[in-house]
């Protein structure tokens, strides 16, 4: 049988996400190893729009799908969808993006397709005919290695951790899927997008976060002033959240955000195993303190001893220096 | 209105700092306690509230595993669920996530058989797996809708429920028919404590055991040859590069040697 892996492509409010292009460098990845055929799925109220956008080399063939109610995430409609790619397909390898209605999505046809799903996996392979895959668990502490056993396997990438695929040259060959939705039980009512302007921390290629050595609420002024210069988005530990100087939505950790990002700047955060958690598979670890020993100086890449208030400020006039004012 | 609500729960060890076994490829499990999985706390709070502004209501904990897997469940009695189901199919233990969405769902099968469920709450992942797929998969299983990554239960009644799901960047707004599977996150409440009506609720609960028979299953169904993914082996992380200490007279200097290596590396 021919070897063709299958690349979901979620849009997000009308737009290709990152994720979009991480889920096709991993399907890249697989398909080199195993003289595949990379394929890919446009599911939405405009996709053969959208599909003109997936001008990454190497793609086969785009599947497009499109209905006014694909327009939202209806996990049910888009199930139904992806089910009417399957219907005249076979493929060894499905990927989906590690976004919430990716995982979502995924873990709702693995069971309708009694299929393996390998969640948030890391690495992607193939050996022997068999699809293999890495995933870490425990937090981080233990790295597990997956094999798919059956002609389909469902994987997630996590996100932030395969390059995205590089656009060029040309559309795809797009082939238009006629798609009717069947009735759901799941009705979209409305989507509420994030008040603040701020970086999403799950996609953010940096983050600068904060946490109880910023003494009070008013020390995350001088992280935003630190994440403005350096693009990045704003994270928090549990103790800061705790106490209130921000929102839940900005924790790092085991009940927060797990991230991966390349750089992560942590800012008065000594580094409980619970923050860590969430953040040390990151590239580079910048970690700001004024106790050389805690934890999370000593997991960082690069540790400055110091006082945040008197470095902080310091560290936003060189880069505003180096960029020439 | 009266509803019946299940909450997943499972035992999950109390660290998550664990060690491994490089040459059998395990994790070492000797010695670990086991306590309910943090996670689901909120799902077993956000289910006892649905049943404090629904008089009449029932709350049904229901998990899978092994002998620590009961005690678990008098856990979730003492913070306020009604009763409890113990699923004991011992060739479910060993972090396969098909086996185990497949029997929960067939458990809640037969639950939903002898008092119709409304909702099925799920924790956001489990602290030990990390996947966070479950009340999808077992939605899948069951063909009911499913929302996970809920941060708040709007509304719900006897048909219908409506849902806040949190994604990336803002609020899905949902109406799911029920009965539904929803998996909650840490926003969805303030969990309690357990209260001392609870602990004594705990301590006479009757948990009956149901194996694979019970809910119309074989061992055979949960034989390692159907897995269709098998865990080859765990593995240690790769450890961490030494980190570089950024040393300096004056704050001046650590913050420039410091910039300076974050633009050599293309990181600013």
């Amino acid at each position: 049988m021919e070897n063709q892996i299958l690349a979901i492509c979620l849009p997000q409010q009308g737009t290709l996400p990152s994720s979009a292009f991480e889920v096709l460098s991993a399907a890249k990845t697989l398909a080199s190893q195993s003289q595949g055929k990379v394929f890919a799925s446009l599911i939405s109220d405009k996709a053969q729009t959208l599909a003109q956008n997936l001008n990454v080399p190497g793609i086969e063939k785009v599947f497009a799908l499109e209905h006014p109610k694909l327009g939202h995430n209806n996990d049910e409609i888009y199930a139904q969808a992806i089910l009417k790619i399957l219907e005249g397909n076979k493929f060894s390898a499905i990927l989906f993006p590690g976004t919430i209605f990716g995982k979502s999505l995924a873990a709702l046809l693995s069971s309708k397709l009694k299929a393996g799903l390998a969640v948030d996996i890391t690495e992607v392979g193939m050996e022997n005919g068999k699809i293999k895959a890495k995933r870490s668990s425990y937090s981080g502490n233990a790295l597990a290695t997956l094999m798919g056993t059956q002609e389909t396997t469902l994987l997630i990438a996590l996100p932030m951790v395969f390059p995205q695929a590089e656009k060029s040259g040309n559309p795809p060959p797009i082939t238009l899927i006629p798609f009717e939705p069947k009735e759901s039980q799941m009705e979209y009512v409305s989507f509420q997008p994030e008040s603040s302007s701020e970086i999403d921390l799950g996609t953010a290629e940096r983050i600068v976060s904060g946490g109880r050595g910023l003494g009070n609420a008013e020390g995350f002024k001088i992280i935003r002033e630190l994440a403005n210069a350096l693009k990045a988005a704003v994270g928090a530990s549990r103790a800061a959240v705790d106490a209130g100087w921000i929102a839940y939505s900005h924790q790092v950790g085991l009940t927060g955000k797990t991230v991966h990002p390349k750089l992560y700047v942590a800012c008065g955060i000594s580094g409980q195993i619970q923050h860590l958690a969430g953040m040390s598979s990151s590239g580079t670890i910048v970690a700001l303190n004024t106790d050389p020993e805690c934890p999370m100086m000593k997991t960082a890449s690069l540790s400055v001893t110091g006082d945040l208030y008197e470095l902080i400020p310091l560290i936003i006039a060189e880069i505003k220096k180096r960029r020439g004012g | 209105m009266s509803l019946h609500i299940v909450v997943c729960v499972k035992s999950t060890p109390t660290t998550v700092n664990v060690s491994i076994d490089e040459s059998a490829g395990k994790i070492k499990t000797a010695g670990l306690s086991y306590a309910v999985n943090p996670f689901d706390e909120y799902a077993v709070e956000e289910a006892v509230r649905i049943k404090e502004k629904n008089p009449g209501s029932t709350v049904t904990a229901l998990s899978l595993g092994p002998e620590h897997a009961e005690a678990a469940l008098r856990e979730a009695i003492a913070r306020g669920c009604d009763k409890a189901v113990w699923l004991n199919i011992p060739e479910c233990d060993t972090h396969n996530s098909y086996g185990t969405s497949h029997a929960l769902a067939q458990a809640l099968k037969k639950i939903h058989g002898e008092t119709p469920v409304h909702l099925v709450l799920f924790g956001k992942n489990a602290s030990d797996g990390n996947a966070g797929v479950t009340a999808a998969q077992i939605a899948g299983w069951l063909n009911w809708p499913a929302a996970i990554s809920v941060k708040k239960i709007d509304s719900i009644n006897s048909s219908e429920a409506i849902v806040w799901r949190a994604v990336e960047n803002g609020v899905d707004i949902l109406k799911l028919k029920l009965p539904a599977c929803v998996g909650t996150i840490k926003e969805i409440n303030e969990p309690r404590l357990p209260s001392l009506k609870g602990k004594m609720a705990s301590k006479k609960a009757v948990i009956p055991k149901w194996t694979a028979q019970d809910i119309g299953l074989k061992t055979e169904d949960f034989s390692s040859s159907l897995e269709p993914l098998k865990i080859e082996k765990f593995s240690a992380p790769p450890p961490r590069p030494a980190g570089l200490k950024i040393e300096g007279s004056s704050a001046a200097e650590k913050a420039k040697k410091l910039v300076d290596i974050l633009i050599e590396r293309k990181l600013v």
